[in-house]
């Protein structure tokens, strides 16, 4: 329990004094999963819009298919994605292997199923009502759909929080695809992760405590931004 | 001259025929009001109406021009109508917001605009309300803030489907006044449903009744009230005596009619022996101590048995051969002493009775 208290102190010690290598870390963190987040986002909620606003058969399984994926594991996606870019993989000419753009492929590829899925569920919970009211108050068919993609807000943006929070705290992919090397593709899981296996339990404790300021920080942010419209 | 005619609309869900044959005319710049049991097709028809589905046979002619048709630009004419829901839906947004949604969508939401947003929000009651979050405010403020969103883009044709339904008198009397001064000042079309009769007396300058998803009968709400069509109109709207009889002679238009026993004076021209129904309307019977107080052709011996007070009114239930409901004011039943078993006499005119051939069943 000592570990806890002395993570603490050192998580809030490593934050004020600004630690170079700590603050580097965090910012590519951050960076890598907002990338894989802003990218995951401009597919997934169109994505995720043409399947509701479309009737076609099979609509429920596809559904189905997408939700299963849910729980796809981290390291399967790393693997798959390893076996695409590493060296006599298909794209293995692209030398994508062990750059923080593969990394940001892993994230993507894994929080496309939730936030497509998440996506759908919210526009399904947005009132019927709501398409009447705009198709006869003159919308055309794209503003209505905007209309219930807006009336949809809290749903989608607490969507794109948990995406966020499945890409910065996952660590699978990274290790794999990323490799944790020092000041190039080392985020604060991966951090975390070489640490403890060295030994350094308070300091591996004080990044996870920064790990998950930052997620409290995005998901305050988002929600006060929400809040004015 | 019509804005709108609908000929032989009929809408089906698989085997379930929601509106048959519905042909129906509105003028421009009437209120026409749309009356029926739940489930009748009122909302179906209204929808139709705004192009929100489309029917399974027939045609809606807008100001001239069929919108029904597959080469229509759908949303150029729902632009020039509103509609207002059953169920107030408000975005989640502010009340400014959401008056001023029609006006965004169509891309004129200029500083004219914003100012006829603000004077409609005081005209609906909610001046102050502007920059409010549209969610919390109460059913029948929603519902207002509904018809402002309706009629801030000045539509040709408003389309109201049973606007008041879940609302609170107080609301129930804003909305009707506001439809009302729309109409008055604006010249504006009203297509509106309820299943209020009372309703639909107070706004409509026609009415249509609406059963089973079929139009039975469209005229002045007098017609409709005083002389409904057949049984099932006259139920509906709430006629209530309503007996069966043949009649015994016919001299000159007077038919005499037996009815249980007793002999009816009504104004018809059907020949003797024929089956009819009859209406009398409650109010028009009135009740007297003695037979020689009245004018009325028919005058009843009678007992009373039973009275229930409903608000200034009271319905006396009284035994002359057959079950006759009277409706008096409480005032007279305490000037008059009526009392239960009392004997008196029940008299109405020949032309208040509403003559019916009957129907085969």
């Amino acid at each position: 329990m000592q570990e806890i208290w002395q993570a603490l102190v050192q998580a809030v010690n490593l934050i004020v004094s600004l630690d170079p290598e700590v603050i580097q870390i965090s910012l590519r963190s951050l960076y890598i999963s907002g990338c894989s987040i802003l990218i995951a986002a401009l597919f997934c909620i169109p994505l995720g819009g043409l399947i509701h606003f479309h009737d076609f058969s099979g609509k429920r399984v596809v559904i189905n298919i997408i939700q299963t994926f849910y729980s796809l594991p981290t390291v399967v996606v790393g693997l798959m994605v390893f076996l695409f870019i590493s060296r006599s993989g298909p794209l293995g000419g692209l030398e994508l292997m062990f750059t923080p753009t593969a990394v940001v492929i892993g994230q993507v590829i894994l929080i496309i199923p939730v936030l497509t899925g998440m996506t759908i569920s919210a526009l399904s919970g947005v009132d019927r009502a709501i398409r009447d009211t705009a198709l006869s108050s003159g919308a055309s068919n794209a503003q209505a759909m905007w209309a219930i993609l807006f009336e949809a807000r809290f749903a989608v943006v607490g969507a794109l929080i948990l995406g966020f929070g499945r890409a910065i705290s996952e660590v699978g992919a990274a290790l794999m695809l990323g490799g944790n090397i020092r000041g190039y593709t080392r985020i604060l899981t991966t951090a975390i992760s070489l640490e403890t296996q060295r030994g350094d339990l308070v300091l591996a404790l004080a990044l996870g405590i920064i790990l998950i300021s930052i997620a409290m920080v995005v998901s305050i942010t988002m929600n006060i931004l929400l809040q004015r419209y | 001259m019509a804005i709108l005619e609908t000929m032989d609309l009929e809408q089906r869900a698989g085997a379930a025929v929601l509106l048959s044959k519905v042909s129906l005319s509105v003028e421009k710049g009437e209120i026409f009001v749309v009356i029926g049991p739940t489930g009748a097709g009122k909302t179906t028809l209204l929808r139709l109406i705004n192009l929100l589905d489309r029917p399974t046979a027939g045609d809606i002619i807008f100001d001239g021009q069929k919108i029904t048709d597959p080469s229509c630009d759908t949303v150029k004419a729902r632009r020039r109508m509103a509609m207002v829901f059953q169920k107030p839906a408000v975005f989640n947004n502010t009340v400014y917001e959401n008056v001023a949604y029609p006006l965004k969508v169509r891309g004129a939401h200029g500083k004219t605009e914003k100012s006829a947003v603000h004077q409609l929000l005081e005209t609906i009651g909610l001046g102050g309300y502007a920059r409010r979050k549209a969610k919390t405010l109460s059913g029948g403020e929603a519902q207002r803030v509904a018809l402002a969103r309706a009629v801030v883009v000045k539509p040709d044709l408003l389309l109201l489907d049973e606007p008041t339904a879940n609302l609170d008198p107080v609301n129930v009397k804003m909305i009707e006044e506001l439809v009302m001064r729309f109409n008055r000042e604006r010249g504006l079309t009203v297509i509106m449903s309820t299943h209020d009769m009372q309703q639909a007396q107070r706004v409509a300058n026609r009415i249509g009744v609406l059963m089973n998803g079929q139009l039975v009968q469209v005229g002045r709400p007098g017609d409709i009230f005083y002389s409904p069509d057949n049984a099932r109109i006259a139920g509906f709207v709430g006629m209530r005596n309503m007996f069966r009889g043949y009649i015994v002679r016919n001299e000159a238009g007077i038919a005499v009619i037996n009815i249980g026993g007793r002999d009816i004076q009504t104004v018809s021209d059907l020949p003797v022996e024929s089956a009819v129904e009859i209406y009398i309307r409650p109010e028009d019977v009135v009740l007297a101590m003695t037979a020689a107080s009245s004018s009325a052709r028919n005058n009843l011996r009678c007992s009373i048995t039973s009275l229930s007070s409903i608000g200034p009114l009271c319905t006396v239930t009284v035994d002359c051969g057959f079950p006759l409901e009277v409706l008096v004011t409480d005032k007279s039943v305490v000037e008059m002493g009526l009392s239960q078993g009392q004997e008196l006499y029940a008299s109405f005119k020949a032309s208040a009775v509403r003559v019916l051939p009957s129907m085969p069943r």
